[in-house]
């Protein structure tokens, strides 16, 4: 059997020096990010973070209460800092949780993103992965973050996984409810994939099957370790490639790990060095966090007001 | 044989059980009665203190939860463990020259027989300051103390070791875990004391030392929102109003021990500084209704 021509460019994927990588990596942490720049950072920052909660014990109440959250990170901000902060890009939630997200956020130009396709293992019979896609659009969901099939990539069975996510792929293009568009976010889980040019291999083989618009994306958050510099950077790399060589334009989303203010401008240096200030928006990067907005906050207040808040300031959502 | 070079020590701060040096990169000079420099101390930055702020943060809980006899045996570990650096203590107390030899050696001695005092109230403190109240009604009713967090305490000059010992012991008895400011002029006996808090099985964390300026810190020790109290003694009329300003903000506990002109005198007082009443300040008291059984 002949393989497509797409597999066939995707093991065609140079092989990275990991080595290299983590130094190149390591040093967007040295830039020197202060005053002005740091202010407009932590707020570009903000408006960038997909607020997620993923977990058994999630309720309609807790979605609710990260929805009010994401609408006004800080609810006194006007009173503290004299200005209004932006709303997060996102509010990641389980499929179940979708409906209640969507009410919460109705009207807020703030998307609900869900995981679907059987996370976060998406060992799952390919066409309850696609049902599962499916309501959840139908539930009013904007963005999808799809899992791939770790156990296929891993035994090379290349094929198989762009199959899936071409198939996921279809299925969010035909859109939501009244035309709504909706984007898919392709979850590599760098953390099971072992070696960066696995890494990159996955990013290449997400990247041919995807649309413009659409994201590929580091972690479940399940799995350690989640988010890092080092994979970020491989992807991103991916993602300057494919834009320079086919005009295809994607998205980027580490997601897990990143829990502070200062983290996150590190990768916006990153970012801005890799595929320039095109990249540097919500609908082009995003972090999926559940606890980085507090300390985004926790940043900004200090910077305004010269004093250190407490764990207790912010939080609960 | 050629003249053996001095090898100066350079003290680092105390944060989380670690010694990392101040973020800042910066140091102070201590120098001698005869002015030649005999070691450098970390100049903290405000980063610094949140930075312990944050360990303390973290230790506090579970020091809270450590059952109250542990945490009386771990404060006499540590009277043990400074009476073992009692040479080396003193020698750092009288350093600056402005403390003689036998002086030192008594406040030395004061500064163990302080440990020994607040690690025997450690499980008898809330026997004091709790009680249980008459209520009219088929319930009992117990007022009990409970640690207040995370505590900065900012040390007087001199008495460079009992001040800080005496401000540090009845807030840690408690359960509270203490982010200190220690001597400005004399800090080495306070990073001498690292070394044995490093060792005395007490957890990383429940007590951070910093040195540096009180000009520069005293007001981050003010309105930081996640200190919640403030103990301090010798400080400036403007760092006291400092202080109090800022805690109004935060509607943390401020209190500033009054001893009068002569601080050595005032903490060498044991009857007052050995009181229950000094931890007082730094509990919260907790009252519970529980029905009486039949």
């Amino acid at each position: 059997m002949a393989a497509s021509p797409t597999v066939f460019q995707a093991v065609n994927s140079p092989t990275i020096n990991r080595v290299s990588a983590d130094a190149r990596a390591a040093s967007f942490t040295t830039r020197s990010i202060k005053t002005t720049a740091k202010d407009a950072g932590l707020r570009l920052a903000l408006s960038m973070v997909d607020l997620t909660t993923l977990e058994g014990k999630d309720s309609p109440e807790k979605v609710r209460s990260l929805c009010a959250k994401a609408r006004r990170p800080m609810p006194d901000d006007e009173r503290v800092l004299g200005e209004r902060l932006p709303s997060v890009a996102a509010v990641c939630v389980y499929p179940s949780m979708v409906p209640v997200a969507a009410e919460a956020l109705g009207g807020s130009g703030i998307n609900v993103a869900s995981v679907a396709t059987g996370f976060p293992s998406g060992q799952y019979p390919l066409d309850v992965r696609l049902r599962d896609t499916a309501k959840a659009i139908a539930d009013g969901a904007d963005e999808i973050d799809m899992v791939i099939n770790r156990g296929a990539f891993l035994s090379g069975k290349y094929g198989i996984v762009a199959e899936e996510i071409a198939e996921v792929t279809a299925v969010c293009a035909q859109g939501g409810p009244g035309g709504r568009e909706v984007h898919l976010k392709v979850i590599l889980e760098t953390g099971e994939l072992e070696t960066y040019d696995n890494v990159r291999r996955a990013s290449d083989l997400a990247i041919a099957q995807i649309r413009d618009g659409d994201f590929i994306k580091t972690s479940t958050g399940k799995v350690s370790p989640a988010a890092t510099m080092g994979v970020t950077l491989v992807m991103l790399e991916a993602i300057r490639d494919a834009w320079l060589r086919d005009g295809k334009r994607i998205g980027m989303k580490p997601a897990g790990g990143i829990r502070t203010a200062k983290q996150s401008l590190h990768y916006l240096a990153m970012v801005k060095e890799t595929l320039g200030d095109a990249w540097l928006s919500p609908d082009w990067f995003r972090f999926g966090a559940s606890s980085l907005a507090d300390d985004i906050l926790r940043q900004i207040v200090r910077r305004k007001t010269g004093r250190y808040t407490a764990g207790y300031d912010f939080g609960v959502a | 044989m050629s003249e053996r070079l001095s090898v100066l020590k350079t003290y680092k701060l105390f944060i989380g059980g670690k010694f990392p040096r101040t973020e800042s990169g910066r140091s102070i000079k201590v120098a001698d009665a005869s002015g030649s420099v005999v070691a450098h101390t970390c100049r903290s930055s405000r980063k610094d203190l949140r930075n312990a702020v944050e360990a303390a943060e973290k230790a506090q809980p579970g020091w809270a939860s450590a059952n109250a006899y542990l945490r009386g045996q771990i404060l006499y570990r540590m009277a043990e463990m400074l009476e073992g650096k009692r040479d080396e203590l003193a020698a750092a107390i009288s350093i600056t020259g402005k403390v003689g030899k036998d002086a030192a050696l008594a406040e030395m001695d004061a500064s163990v027989d302080r440990l020994v005092a607040f690690a025997g109230w450690a499980d008898k403190y809330p026997q004091i300051l709790g009680c249980h109240n008459p209520v009219t009604g088929p319930y009992y009713n117990f007022s009990v103390p409970e640690p207040t967090g995370v505590v900065g305490v900012v040390c007087p000059d001199e008495p460079s070791l009992l001040g800080l010992v005496s401000l540090v012991a009845p807030v840690i008895c408690s359960g509270n875990a203490v982010v200190l400011l220690a001597s400005e002029t004399n800090p080495i006996p306070a990073c001498v004391l690292a070394e044995v808090l490093a060792t005395c099985d007490l957890p990383g964390g429940v007590v951070n030392i910093l040195t540096g300026l009180r000009d520069e810190l005293v007001e981050h020790f003010a309105t930081h929102r996640a200190i919640a109290g403030v103990f301090a003694a010798g400080v400036s009329d403007e760092h006291r109003t400092a202080l109090e300003a800022g805690a109004a903000e935060n509607m943390k506990r401020v209190q500033v021990l009054d001893l009068g002109p002569d601080l050595a005198a005032g903490f060498a007082d044991d009857s007052a500084m050995e009181s229950p009443w000094v931890i007082e300040p730094f509990v919260e008291t907790k009252t519970i209704w529980h029905p009486v059984s039949s």
